[in-house]
């Protein structure tokens, strides 16, 4: 069993219009999405500003009002309120957030921060918890002095440091990584990849890795899902989404990704103007009558494609896929 | 954009109900009763008694309430006890007054405020800026009766420059003189409260174009090559006048609320002036129905400031 | 690298902010050149003083708050002895800027039309009609598609995307020799950033102008530049063609910069990570090797007193000698780099 079964998940937004304000027709944020995360994995969900990769994480932690589907986290289905409380699943499932400076109360020391769901789930005694948060701060390379310090007192890297730390703080199954190294430096962006890396296999957490970074999701990601205005375009292992990517939307996003190779860019860019340009032409073809993208399709045991079946079919043949 | 303004004014209907079974209770709860210290306190209590009744006193709220309710559907207020006057003829004579200051006062603060609050803000802790500060903090910790009394005293009684009492001289025969000596009865009142009115707008206009001053879209302007006088033109002073323009609804209702002062202290005939009067004498009639003009009117300044920010800032639009 | 073709000639620049009362360096003794025709990509992490290059250039400092010395030398102008009345006939017509957060730096309360035609109204004699014709051209160039309709419209109405190409028809209105865009595309998704630096490279294929493009951004600069010059601490520790920069990189900063990019053959790795932290402006080291202490392994010997740049192909310089012996700790050992 996975650790977690999203299923046909829905998240849509009233919008309200006219004179008495009535409901008139709905923003579909998250429209109808599945897929299961595995233990000890790290997911990669990504997709451009607006597709809805950010509300399906939010969902998953329990912070969206879910419009309809269901996330079961062990067999139980954790929209519910009352499940959640009973399964202690705001324990096991944590978050860390892009902007590390506006997700840290700007008031509270670092030692408050970390302890503070130590607070609410474990109930310590002062010592015990003043030596978690010291191992806490030691596991993700941050000196003890900085116990007593605020959070502006800190550099991006270390606050995103000090993120990770008060996610991990309740040993989490789950924890959902929404753009966590978006706003970071290059070099500080490696440490804080490394460590999330580190983390998982001391702890064996799970990480549902939302971005729309695709070099950094390769990096992190076994199993990534494309996201696209509230759909899931394609869903594979890394090997399927970089090396066989079947919809048109993967693969217009990974031409528009740029390379460091410069011996290359002028092939690169050929490559990559040739799939906006079928992107463009092919609309009809890769999404339905009203613009969205169409229900899954498996061409294989891991990947999965949201095509009309004989269109799938015949791409995974040409790419060399055969199916299971 | 007027069917939003329709909406608005309909939801104001439970909000007027309710502000007027509130207002109408208050005044119950009120100790005393109207005849308290306008009868002669060795009138026979049975005599008191039959007076209530005669006037409904002794109904029930609700009987009571009702019965106002109906008189204000056909224009009547009811009468006032102490001035034994319909309560209409009584604010109406007196309404134009309160709202005949309150206006010039607000032309008077924006008058000073508008310019030194830019001023400040352009010239961002240079002593142009402290002084100006410097100036809103002293209006801001004087409490305005205390300037009030004080102006009076020097500009009315000491130097003799203006009236002390009234809206209008008695002496005024044609309609020029009228206006001209309702002019002088409110030029210190209205001066004074402008000039220790003006702190709010001035902070707030001076940190909106602080603000301004550093945002991207000045930055833009600069490297378009505009030179500095054009980007306060046509940039910074219209994006922080924005937020003052969409506080005048709101100032409007501030301005009627502090007449209550203004009015008291110059013995200036107004609603403001009314109202203390009403409360010393327990007229209940009085007081409800001046609550709940101030009631509506503070409403009708929040609609007033929905409406001119949907105009003036093109991110809000009623639809 | 000084030949004719210069039109931008950045001599020993440095710019200093005032700090509690003190002038600190943000970036010290700066020599660029910018030539018709190339981008030039100024690449370097938050804080190595890019941005203030850029706003340098612009003159868009507060005299009062900042110190500059040196010489920009603009199509033989020295712009810093302009006054502020003067630099405003540069700015907007000769050197055109590109801002990175396009919904900032769009004014909300002004038609998109008169955004642009502002730039016309300084540095052009053209009528209001013609100011109008001028602004859909330059709007259809950028690529928006429905240009009459985009020119009545206000920021809010638009996307990312859409601003972005707005502020660069700002930008370009009066065909600039010299086009600045700072992070253009860092606020934008990555489709939208190819296409948006599509339009950089067209524009200035067509206006034959010079573009510095700033960005800390690797792959856009190896997509897009024909120089980089690689800014470190307020210093340029490399510079040479994109070539010369990416196949064979020599700075040891450059080369760590490259290392802690995740890339195609180091999934499931850990990434290298470049000891230690950017000194802040206060502590920066006035002497010495401002990257020594992020190398502490590589002996004091190799660095020079006082590092100067050196040229080590034509038109590649490094800053400093260490370059000659650095390795990576792993390499020391002589086990495989990956």
């Amino acid at each position: 069993m996975s650790l977690i079964e999203i299923k046909d998940l829905k998240v849509h937004y009233p919008i309200r219009s006219g004179f008495w304000n009535r409901i008139t027709d709905s923003v579909k944020a998250v429209d109808g999405i599945t897929f299961n995360i595995e233990a000890g994995e790290t997911y990669g969900l990504v997709g451009e500003s607006g597709s809805g990769k950010s509300t399906t994480g939010k969902s998953v932690v329990g912070l969206e009002k879910v419009t309809s589907g269901s996330i079961l986290y062990n067999g139980k289905d954790i929209t519910k309120r009352d499940n959640r409380r009973k399964l202690d699943y705001n324990r096991d499932v944590q978050m860390i957030f892009q902007d590390s400076l506006s997700s840290l109360n700007p008031r509270k020391r670092i030692e408050d921060i970390i302890a503070e769901p130590l607070r609410n789930f474990e109930h310590l005694s002062k010592d015990d918890e003043k030596l978690r948060v010291l191992q806490l701060l030691n596991i993700v390379g941050l000196d003890a002095d900085a116990l007593y310090k605020y959070p502006h007192q800190f550099s991006g890297g270390q606050r995103q440091r000090i993120g990770v730390a008060r996610a991990v703080a309740t040993n989490p199954k789950l924890i959902i990584a929404d753009e966590p190294v978006s706003a970071l430096d290059l070099s500080v962006q490696a440490q804080v990849l490394n460590f999330m890396k580190k983390i998982q296999r001391e702890f064996g957490i799970s990480y549902l890795f939302i971005s729309h970074d695709l070099g950094v999701v390769r990096h992190m990601c076994n199993n990534i899902a494309i996201m696209n205005r509230g759909r899931l375009v394609e869903i594979g292992t890394r090997e399927d989404i970089y090396n066989h990517p079947l919809h048109i939307y993967t693969k217009r996003l990974l031409a528009a990704i740029p390379e460091t190779n410069v011996n290359q860019r002028v092939a690169h860019r050929a490559s990559r103007l040739a799939v906006e340009k079928i992107y463009e032409e092919q609309q009809d073809k890769y999404y339905d009558e009203n613009g969205m993208a169409y229900p899954l399709v498996q061409v294989s045991p891991t990947h999965s494609v949201a095509l009309p079946e004989t269109i799938a079919k015949q791409l995974a043949s040409q790419e060399g896929e055969v199916q299971a | 954009m007027w069917k939003t303004i329709l909406r608005r004014l309909l939801i104001m209907i439970p909000e007027v109900i309710l502000l007027s079974v509130l207002v109408f209770l208050l005044a119950k709860a009120m100790p005393g009763d109207p005849f308290t210290g306008s009868i002669n306190p060795k009138a026979d209590p049975a005599q008191i008694k039959h007076l209530m009744e005669i006037n409904g006193l002794n109904d029930p709220w609700y009987q009571q309430y009702w019965n106002w309710v109906v008189h204000l559907f056909h224009g009547n207020l009811g009468n006032s006890y102490q001035y034994q006057e319909p309560v209409t003829r009584l604010i109406e004579g007196r309404a134009g007054n309160t709202l005949w200051l309150a206006f010039f006062t607000m032309i008077l603060t924006y008058a000073f405020a508008l310019p030194l609050g830019v001023y400040a803000g352009r010239h961002e802790g240079k002593l142009p800026d402290t002084i100006i500060r410097f100036y809103t903090y002293v209006t801001f910790c004087i409490p305005v009766f205390v300037i009030l009394v004080l102006g009076i005293w020097i500009f009315g009684y000491v130097l003799g420059w203006f009236p002390t009492t009234g809206s209008v001289s008695s002496d005024a025969q044609t309609w020029a003189q009228t206006v001209g000596s309702r002019f002088y009865h409110i030029l210190l009142p209205s001066l004074l409260g402008a000039l220790f009115g003006t702190v709010n707008i001035v902070q707030y206009l001076r940190s909106e174009v602080i603000d301004a001053k550093h945002s991207d879209y000045v930055r833009t302007a600069r490297s378009k090559g505009v030179p500095s006088k054009d980007i306060y033109r046509h940039h910074i002073f219209r994006n922080s006048l924005l937020p003052i323009a969409a506080f005048a609804g709101y100032s409007i209702t501030g301005l009627l609320n502090g007449s209550i002062f203004t009015e008291t202290v110059f013995s200036y005939p107004g609603m403001g002036l009314l109202f203390v009067n009403s409360i010393s004498y327990r007229d209940y009639t009085v007081i409800t129905a001046l609550v709940l003009i101030y009631g509506i009117l503070n409403l009708v300044g929040t609609l007033l400031s929905d409406i001119i920010l949907s105009i003036v800032d093109p991110r809000v639009r009623i639809e | 690298m000084e030949t004719e073709s210069n039109f931008l000639n950045i001599k020993d620049v440095s710019t200093a902010f005032k700090i509690d009362g003190q002038f600190y360096d943000a970036i010290s003794h700066i020599n660029l050149q910018v030539q018709h025709d190339e981008i030039l990509a100024i690449v370097g992490e938050s804080g190595c003083g890019k941005s203030t290059l850029a706003t340098t250039i612009m003159g868009l400092h507060d005299p009062a708050e900042t110190k500059i010395s040196g010489e920009i030398d603009f199509e033989g102008t020295d712009l810093l002895k302009l006054d502020d009345d003067g630099y405003n006939e540069f700015r907007g017509a000769k050197i055109g800027m590109i801002f990175q957060d396009p919904l900032s730096a769009l004014n909300p309360l002004k038609r998109i039309e008169d955004q642009i035609s502002e730039v016309m109204d300084y540095h052009t004699q053209m009528t209001k009609a013609e100011k109008h014709k001028r602004t859909l051209e330059l709007l259809d160039e950028v690529g928006i598609v429905n240009p009459q309709r985009t020119a009545h419209q206000f920021p809010h109405e638009l996307s990312g995307g859409m601003r972005q190409r707005v502020v660069i028809a700002i930008a370009i209105a009066c065909k600039p020799d010299l086009i600045i865009a700072d992070e253009p595309t860092t606020a934008l998704d990555v489709t939208i950033q190819a296409q948006i630096l599509d339009v950089l490279r067209a524009i200035q294929k067509e206006n034959h102008a010079g573009i510095i493009l700033i960005t800390h951004d690797l792959g856009v600069v190896a997509e897009t530049a024909d120089r980089v010059a690689v800014m470190y601490a307020g210093q340029i520790v490399e510079q040479g063609t994109a070539e010369q920069v990416f196949n064979s990189p020599e700075h040891p900063y450059t080369r760590s910069l490259l290392r802690s990019m995740p890339q195609r053959d180091n999934e499931g790795d850990d990434l290298y990570v470049i000891k230690g932290n950017v000194p802040s402006l206060q502590k920066m080291p006035s002497t010495g090797d401002r990257f020594a202490p992020r190398i502490p392994w590589v002996p004091e010997s190799a660095h020079e007193a006082d590092p100067v740049m050196h040229e080590i192909a034509p038109g590649h310089e490094v800053r400093c000698t260490c370059y000659k012996t650095f390795q990576f700790p792993d390499e020391q050992k002589g086990s495989v780099t990956v």
